[in-house]
């Protein structure tokens, strides 16, 4: 049974609300930090903990919040990436919806770490009713003089607002965010300048993740060097993960990271196996944009070893024969599922998230549904329109301003990498692959050809 | 053939106090000169009025916020939340990314298609519905789903979408 | 100071120059090809990716070499770097993608563009491309915008470089025409029907790195090539006036800013220069304009050869 740092008090009837939030321990982050710590001795335990980013990039938030220039009379600003978007990836939704206090909390004593007295959430615009939960929540912190002039009798002034989104995926991007807090379309900067340098009204900005805030709140309780017990190596801590697809259930999970995935995926204290006694196929264990693994090489690394829930263990191999970490999208795919359908489906969806900025995205991920979409659909793809594809995504990865490229193109390799047969099988049996999917073993599908 | 084209209001658009105040209110978010970042909130508020945001409405929010139209059109068309066009009182939003589609998305469009009669983008001659596919709500786990207004419907079903397209029918 | 090494050769450059910058300085081969940077206009730049170069070392100071290509137009060189454009294989590589990504949308009507002979994209073609598309499906389409008297928008040609909607955002007042939609169906509009009417709407024709934007005024009246540049100047109340006119016989055809050997406008100029003055009594005319290294204009040598001699020296 792991711990929970974050959702322990989830489901306590009322914890949307202050009063309760309170009794149960809420807002002692904030007591402590901002009347025994100073700014830099918050940043610090951040430090100690370990915690890297939680939106997918897994970055070490301490370092990030190290870079933050402080120029003086300019303000800093702390802004919380709420845009959750990535296919498979739900737990943002779910700390925000029961425990908005946790974000807001986190928000204080992260942007009291920072030197920030102006910060906002981002949320994602459909997420409509989280956006009026985190406000009436804002709205009681105020009351309560959590938020607002001299908190606590600190000195520290802070406002906290939240910003929805208008549907754009790309926004989950720090600086396209940023572009789209000023009111912009959402078009990636150029990095450098940083965030940290130039931001928010080119002012020093730190974006994070909604988990990532949250996790300040424990770790400024407990101590930096307590959460660093927690996980193995580098990956420490507790992480958040959003089951999907074909499993038993479904839902958010808090986990200790370095669980191993067999028992992750089939313990019933979480997702329960793969639904209807169905045969696992693959995984895309961090968001739709990592790259999709075999059943093989999800339980096992190519050593042989069993596969951590941690960022090294699911990256170990490489793009080779590993994943990613990345959101903790957890989608899990049944014998049923056709690899090539799927990856059509998810060109598709990035095709409509590209910005249009970079000629390689804009107009490669077109092409790369187009080509997806021959053969899936048995419109006449030959063997070269494989090669094709391969060498359409190899060609935007990495060359793009933003990581939209890369995220368009790894699944698209990682696809091929691992199921080539079953592409080439679409190809040869254009007219049966629209009745029929190629199933897990190859043997029982050539049988029937 | 894309085409970007506007969609005017056949009304005079004009915005209630209450819109006008809410507006007010957000750009108090923001430092002073940095009112351009209430665009999208106050877009939330127009379309939530008027059920879409016409040439019209965009011109008034570059006014309010001292801006040039073309900046308003620019963000407009970028963000997908936004009917720029005429829609129906409840537009269903129904997501077709992987998680869902592995769980049956295809189908529940299917269903729309043929419960209401329409194609996808196109509005029920009773004005009520519009229908169409949305790119992943962030509601993986509880597929398929759909979004309409404010609120997400999750473990879509044949059944549950009759008894909501019902109910939709009788308000 | 900063010496930094591009394909081999030295230059020595202050600080905070670009490496696009840096190559240009040191001319010929070495310059990565730019699409959608303007060395005139803030902002520009970082998004065709036609200028990715690969830097084998960041710097003497740390001379790990960067894990990806960078685009040259934005990124500072640092004393030391050592910079890999036309050496570099995997620049070309993805080059040759960045080029068939920007052509397999473009039509193919080059015989009726009125850029054919001085467009961006058709060297580029012809230098990085390849002899035939892999682009199989129909090529997108949009509808043709009609933005004002003496301006037309083909939607189909444009590469979104977005130079056109900087320049009206930096040297006209109250820009019209901005970036539509997202993705690959962006475009350039003004969404709704209005021109684009100020009295320096006329350069973002001159920005332009494609037929995308035409000069209305010289609409299939000539093939550039069978034109003569000539250097040119006016009194003008609005702008500096000194310009390119382009010579049919006595015929002004057409009048645009005198371009650099970047290709890039001198100085922006006024729409009355640019399309109302076509007489060649309105101009004082200086001499034949030098044409650098842009297409098949440079073929036809309307210059003396002691011109080019001067312009070496």
């Amino acid at each position: 049974m792991g711990r929970k740092l974050l959702l322990e008090h989830a489901k306590v009837p009322g914890i949307r609300h202050i009063d309760t939030y309170i009794q149960h321990g809420g807002y002692r982050s904030v007591h402590k930090a901002l009347k025994t710590m100073t700014p830099d001795e918050v940043v610090e335990e951040v430090k100690k903990s370990g915690l890297r980013g939680r939106g997918g990039a897994g970055f070490p938030t301490g370092m990030k919040w190290s870079f933050l220039a402080k120029p003086e009379g300019i303000p800093r600003y702390l802004v919380c990436n709420a845009d959750e978007s990535e296919p498979g990836t739900f737990k943002d939704r779910y700390l925000m919806e029961y425990l908005p206090h946790l974000l807001i909390e986190g928000m204080i004593t992260s942007s009291y770490a920072l030197g920030a007295n102006t910060s906002y959430i981002y949320i994602r615009g459909e997420y409509r009713w989280v956006y009026t939960i985190l406000v009436e929540a804002i709205a009681e912190a105020y009351a309560k003089g959590y938020l607002g002039k001299n908190i606590l009798g600190s000195g520290f002034n802070f406002d906290l607002y939240v910003q929805p989104g208008g549907g754009a995926y790309i926004c989950g991007e720090e600086t396209a965010l940023l572009e789209s807090l000023e009111g912009k379309r959402g078009n990636p900067r150029m990095k450098p300048p940083f965030p940290a340098i130039k931001g928010l009204w080119q002012s020093p900005t730190v974006v994070n993740n909604v988990e990532t805030i949250a996790a300040v709140v424990p770790i400024v309780n407990e101590g930096g060097d307590e959460y660093a017990k927690i996980g193995i190596g580098k990956s420490t801590g507790t992480k958040l993960i959003s089951a999907c697809g074909n499993i038993k259930n479904s839902g958010v999970y808090e986990i200790d990271l370095g669980l191993p995935v067999d028992e992750f995926l089939n313990s019933d204290e979480y997702c329960g196996g793969v639904a209807n006694g169905k045969r696992l196929k693959a995984v895309i264990p961090g968001g739709s944009s990592v790259p999709i693994v075999p059943a093989g090489l999800f339980y096992k690394n190519i050593k042989g070893e069993d596969r951590l829930m941690s960022y090294e263990s699911l990256s170990d191999g490489g793009f080779a024969s590993g994943t990613m970490m990345g959101s903790g999208g957890f989608i899990v795919y049944d014998e049923d599922q056709c690899i090539v359908r799927n990856t059509w489906n998810l060109a598709r969806f990035y095709n409509h998230e590209s910005c249009g900025q970079c000629s390689p995205c804009r107009e490669g991920t077109g092409w790369l549904v187009k080509v997806l979409d021959k053969i899936e659909h048995g419109k006449g793809a030959t063997m070269a329109d494989i090669d094709l594809l391969w060498d359409i995504q190899r060609r935007i990865e990495g060359n793009t301003i933003c990581p939209l490229g890369d995220a368009a193109a790894w699944p698209v390799a990682a696809a091929i990498r691992h199921f080539r047969d079953e592409f080439e099988w679409h190809i040869k049996n254009p007219q049966l692959a629209q009745s029929k999917n190629y199933g897990l073993v190859k043997e029982t599908v050539y049988q029937t050809v | 053939m894309y085409s970007n084209h506007p969609s005017h209001s056949q009304q005079p658009i004009v915005f209630s106090q209450e819109m006008l105040d809410q507006s007010q209110e957000i750009i108090k978010h923001y430092p002073e000169g940095k009112q351009k970042s209430a665009i999208l909130p106050i877009m939330h508020i127009v379309q939530k009025h008027f059920g879409w945001v016409s040439v019209e409405a965009q011109d008034i929010i570059a006014e309010m916020l001292k801006i040039k139209p073309i900046e308003v059109y620019e963000v407009a068309t970028f963000y997908t939340m936004f009917h720029l066009h005429p829609v129906g009182k409840y537009v269903l939003e129904v997501c077709r990314t992987g998680p869902c589609m592995i769980r049956g998305a295809e189908d529940i469009c299917k269903y729309l298609e043929k419960k209401l009669g329409i194609k996808e983008g196109e509005i029920t001659a009773d004005g009520l519905f519009t229908w169409r596919t949305v790119e992943c709500l962030g509601a993986c786990g509880y597929a398929p789903m759909m979004q309409v207004g404010e609120h997400y419907h999750e473990y879509l079903t044949p059944e549950k979408l009759d008894n909501l397209i019902s109910d939709w029918k009788t308000k | 100071m900063a010496k930094v090494t591009i394909d081999d050769k030295i230059i020595e450059v202050p600080d905070g120059t670009t490496i696009l910058n840096a190559a240009r300085m040191i001319g010929g081969d070495v310059v990565p090809p730019a699409m959608c940077y303007y060395s005139k206009l803030k902002g520009s730049g970082g998004k065709c990716r036609t200028c990715l170069v690969e830097v084998a070392a960041g710097s003497e100071k740390d001379p790990r070499p960067m894990p990806k290509l960078v685009a040259s137009c934005s990124t500072n060189v640092m004393d030391g770097m050592v910079v890999k454009n036309k050496t570099s294989e995997k620049v070309m590589d993805a080059r040759k993608g960045v080029v068939e990504y920007l052509l397999m949308n473009h039509p193919l009507d080059c015989p009726v563009c009125d850029q054919a002979g001085e467009c961006n994209l058709q060297d580029l073609g012809y230098e990085h491309g390849l002899q035939k598309t892999r682009y199989e499906f129909e090529r997108r389409t949009f509808e043709v915008q009609d933005i004002g008297d003496n301006i037309k928008l083909h939607m189909n040609r444009c590469i979104l470089c977005y130079r056109c909607v900087y320049t009206a955002d930096q040297i006209t007042e109250g820009r019209v025409h901005g970036v539509m939609g997202r993705g690959d169906h962006a475009e350039i509009s003004t969404y709704i029907t209005k021109a684009i009417d100020n009295d320096f709407s006329g350069n973002i024709i001159d920005v332009c790195p494609v037929g995308a934007l035409t000069d209305k005024t010289f609409r299939f009246k000539s093939r550039v090539w069978f034109t003569r540049p000539m250097l040119a100047h006016r009194n003008c109340d609005k702008c500096c006036g000194k310009t390119t006119v382009w010579l049919s016989g006595d015929d002004v055809l057409r009048v645009t800013g005198r371009k650099d050997q970047n290709g890039e406008v001198e100085e922006f100029i006024c729409n009355t220069c640019r399309f109302d003055k076509k007489s060649l009594a309105d101009w004082s005319i200086e001499g034949p304009s030098h044409i650098d290294k842009h297409s098949v204009i440079s073929q036809n040598h309307y210059e003396l050869p002691s011109d080019n001699i001067k312009r070496l020296k």
